[in-house]
């Protein structure tokens, strides 16, 4: 396996943007952390007040750089900071149970992970008996569009046979989904719920690009279940994500290659492929290996 | 120094291959998923899926086939073609998706590779002679150069002094190569050899395999073995000491292929109707009454991977083409292995199958096409056999049977001789039912019994005579089966075709129109204007040769379609299907 190098980012389409660096409850009042983002180093606290502080930890000046806190994460920008967030509207509904479930790091590029993250195909052998279970392995068609206004990658009408769908399943359901790609490495699930028919529960993965081939994921939640404790949540979305950890770090190469003739799509992999156009389209080469780049 | 890439290299030990295991190698810096299928072959293939670009080497090998453990893509013992992909249960992989394979050759208890090696696995004359016991591998922190190196410096005891630890034995290098080295101990009146290959694994590690010249005593093994270890452990940390202080070397890497571009694109269609492999008949004998069966074994290259339900064209003299069904089992790949029915009114083809063609024959035949593709997504399946039909079901049968899935094969046949491939059905006896000398009105009786209670989650595939599936397509449908959960394989169409219609056919992506003038199909219409279109049957049986039509009224005349799809009137089976309409726009 070829080692990547570990270098600062360059690529403009990834530093003008908003990355997750930790969760807000990680930030404690006058303890200096550190995490690294793009091959960079940064020193993060909170001040008595709760103002939150991120700076270069090699910047000797501190000089504050931009964030945002959302979504029950810390956001920072290395470059020019674009104007605001992606929207998560249920975020803000007044009976959801939001959940930051975690932070794991894994060996990959951030946009394998979000692959994997768009992927119905490997529920049954994935995550057996949970997301998916054999015989009931087929990835009907779905439809695939890219939202003119917003530039999201949407895939819709997506339907899938899982066993325990969430915490609330008592049993297997065909589940409803809807894919949202609304950043090169973050991307939102909108989910049937045992519990409504017209809601969806949402789930989220930031993926923090700690190099081009590593990154700290971190998993949001915003739920329609009033009874589960939020360590029953955690446990579930951690015990899914742990089951993915592995693939992911055994896929070679660790970075996405973007041109198609580097591995072999089928039609259930439409909104990967769009993914990878987009992210080509966009002049994205950090986490990726450009078309022609080999 | 010989060129390291047209070389053969040990690449594992034999016993690094247990039943069901996969064995993550590597050489000159490329990693490679090791594996025994039960049929003993040893697979090398790059550890890659071809889909997402996971290890193999975390994948499942059930003694047939590798079962990839991200989206379950599952690829044949020897070929490495694309037996099946989940997430589209209802198609056959339509095109020719291959791993990446190197050659293995097992010999001194270890397992040879190679990137592109030529000739032969390199003999060692002292190995030849002896009983070679293998001794335990080490790996190096070092470049094969380095370690290479340092093992003519290298010194153990003959067998049988093991004890005399402060003995010094005499070493003489007997042998010396690029990649071998033979090593004499003699003290006192004790000696022994061993021959040391090196494994380039990259650029800064390698494998030290030794082979002592003969085995010893089930009661000095353990002895001799743990010495030989404790021996070469400090040789390793020689080398490494010395790689250690030498600059890095630049880093070995292995390219990996691209994707085909015919995996982007659709499949070349002048590639058909061709008869690319050469076949010998290893064995023909008599499985039935009137049914002779043959094993095709390859001739040259490994036979491609195949579905069950898939057939061969078979070329035979007279410019005569006959479709015969695999039985195979998955991964069964040493051979295909076909059944055919002397048919009392040939047109010639079984005739000959059955009185011309004899063991040791070379036969020409098409790689192997599906149009008869098993879904593994339903939580029972039911196979419904007449006669001869029972061919592709026994392929699905174990394949089903492979994947521990429901199923239930119903046989239907003249009487207990008339019932082929013992030896297949006895691998899922459990899940065969045989109805024997049933008349008409009984068979039907049997099927509607069979057939009583369908569930959307159930499918049905039958293979028979003409009237049998008929009377299945009927039968099933009453009982309120869906058309889309109806599988059906006909051997021939007996219709009677009618072929004085004529029409033109307008073709949309290459603006081109044509007549089809009566007594001529479209299929030879487009053949004549240098159109090349794959097909098969030319009857309107097999399906081989549909073509999408975009707009005019089909004269379906083919057997292949179900209502739905007639109704649909989007698909035309080119070899006997014609129009009713003026004009046909289809989709080429």
């Amino acid at each position: 396996m070829n080692a990547v190098p570990d270098g600062r980012c360059t690529n403009a389409a990834i530093l003008n943007q908003w990355h997750p660096l930790v969760a807000v409850d990680e930030v404690l009042v006058d303890e200096h952390r550190e995490a690294t983002l793009l091959g960079e180093k940064l020193t993060y606290t909170a001040r008595p007040d709760g103002q939150i502080l991120v700076w270069r930890s090699a910047d000797s000046e501190a000089v504050e750089l931009p964030i945002e806190v959302d979504y029950l994460c810390v956001w920072v920008c290395l470059g020019s900071p674009p104007d605001g967030l992606f929207e998560i509207s249920e975020f803000r509904e007044s009976d959801r149970r939001n959940v930051h479930a975690g932070t794991i790091g894994v060996h990959v590029s951030a946009p394998r992970a979000v692959e994997n993250f768009l992927d119905m195909g490997h529920f049954p052998y994935v995550h057996t008996n949970i997301l998916g279970v054999e015989p009931h392995t087929e990835v009907a068609e779905y439809e695939v569009h890219i939202d003119p206004q917003t530039n999201d990658v949407w895939a819709t009408e997506c339907v899938f046979y899982q066993p325990i769908a969430a915490t609330t399943s008592t049993e297997g359901q065909m589940s409803d989904y809807l894919y949202r790609v609304p950043h090169p490495y973050c991307v939102i699930l909108y989910k049937t719920t045992p519990m409504h028919d017209e809601r969806m529960d949402v789930i989220a993965l930031f993926c923090r690009p700690v190099s081009a081939d590593h990154i700290q994921a971190h998993m949001f939640l915003s739920l329609l279940d009033p009874d589960n404790s939020e360590a029953a949540i955690r446990r579930f979305q951690q015990t899914i994500f742990g089951q993915d950890k592995p693939i992911l770090e055994n896929q070679h190469p660790k970075l996405l290659p973007l041109d198609p003739r580097a591995e072999t799509p089928i039609r259930a992999d439409k909104v990967a492929i769009a993914y990878r156009r987009w992210l080509s389209d966009m002049g994205v080469t950090y986490g990726v290996i450009p078309v022609g780049a080999t | 120094m010989v060129d390291a890439q047209t070389s053969w290299h040990p690449i594992a030990a034999a016993d690094d291959l247990p039943l069901r295991h996969v064995f993550h190698g590597q050489l000159l810096g490329r990693e490679l998923a090791v594996w025994r299928a039960d049929d003993n072959f040893v697979n090398v293939w790059e550890n890659r899926c071809l889909h997402r670009g996971v290890r193999l080497s975390i994948g499942t090998n059930n003694g047939m086939e590798l079962t990839c453990r991200y989206h379950g893509w599952r690829y044949s013992n020897r070929s490495a073609g694309c037996t099946y992909i989940p997430a589209h249960p209802a198609d056959a992989p339509a095109r020719t998706i291959s791993n990446r394979t190197f050659p293995a050759v097992e010999r001194y208890g270890l397992v040879w590779s190679g990137e592109t090696p030529e000739g032969d696995v390199p003999t060692v004359g002292v190995l030849e002679e002896g009983s070679p016991f293998t001794l335990r591998s080490l790996p190096v922190n070092a470049s094969a150069e380095v370690t290479f190196d340092e093992l003519r410096f290298h010194t153990f005891q003959p067998c049988g002094a093991h004890d005399h630890t402060n003995a010094t034995p005499i070493i003489s290098i007997d042998q010396l190569d690029d990649r071998s080295i033979v090593l004499t101990s003699t003290s006192d009146d004790l000696r022994s050899t061993v021959v040391f290959f090196v494994q380039p694994v990259d650029a800064g590690r390698s494998v030290i395999r030794p082979v002592l010249s003969h085995t010893p005593d089930q009661h000095e093994q353990i002895v001799i073995w743990r010495h030989h270890a404790l021996m070469l452990a400090s040789t390793v940390a020689r080398a490494e000491r010395v790689f250690a202080d030498q600059p890095d070397p630049p880093p070995m890497v292995a390219a990996i292929d691209e994707v085909p571009v015919d995996l982007r694109t659709l499949p070349d269609p002048s590639t058909n109707r061709q008869a690319p492999l050469r076949v010998q008949v290893s064995r023909k004998w008599s499985t039935a009454t009137g049914v002779a069966a043959f094993e095709l074994t390859s001739i040259g290259a490994p036979l491609p991977a195949f579905q069950p339900g898939a057939h061969i064209d078979v070329h035979l003299s007279k410019g005569l083409i006959r479709q015969y069904s695999l039985t195979n089992g998955p991964g069964e790949t040493a051979h295909y292995r076909i059944g055919v029915k002397l048919e009392p009114d040939s047109r010639g083809g079984s005739e000959l199958m059955h009185q011309s063609v004899r063991e040791g024959d070379v036969l020409a035949i098409s790689e192997p096409r599906n149009n008869f593709p098993l879904r593994r997504d339903s939580l029972k399946t039911i196979l419904i056999a007449g006669g001869i039909g029972v061919t592709p079901l026994l392929a699905m049968a174990q394949a089903l049977h492979s994947m521990d899935l429901e199923f239930e094969l119903h046989y239907f046949a003249q009487s207990e001789d008339h019932l082929a491939f013992g030896e297949v059905r006895d691998l899922v006896a459990a899940s065969v039912t045989t109805h024997l000398a049933l008349s008409p009105s009984q068979t039907a009786a049997a099927i509607e019994e069979i057939v009583r209670s369908p569930q959307p989650t159930h499918q049905l595939y039958v293979c028979g005579p003409g009237p049998m599936l008929e009377s299945t397509r009927t039968i099933a449908a009453r009982a309120g089966w869906a058309d889309e959960s109806i599988h059906f394989e006909y051997f021939k169409n007996t219709t009677r075709r009618d072929d004085s219609s004529t029409f033109e056919i307008a073709l949309a992506r290459s603006a081109t129109t044509l007549q089809v003038p009566s007594g001529t199909s479209i299929l030879q219409v487009l053949r004549a204007n240098d159109v090349a279109l794959p097909s098969s049957c030319e009857q309107g049986a097999c399906g081989t040769c549909v073509v999408s039509v975009i707009d005019g009224d089909i004269d379906h005349q083919d057997v292949h379609l179900n209502e739905t799809e007639r109704a649909a009137g989007d698909q035309i089976m080119t070899c006997v299907s014609r129009a009713t309409s003026p004009r046909l726009v289809l989709d080429l």
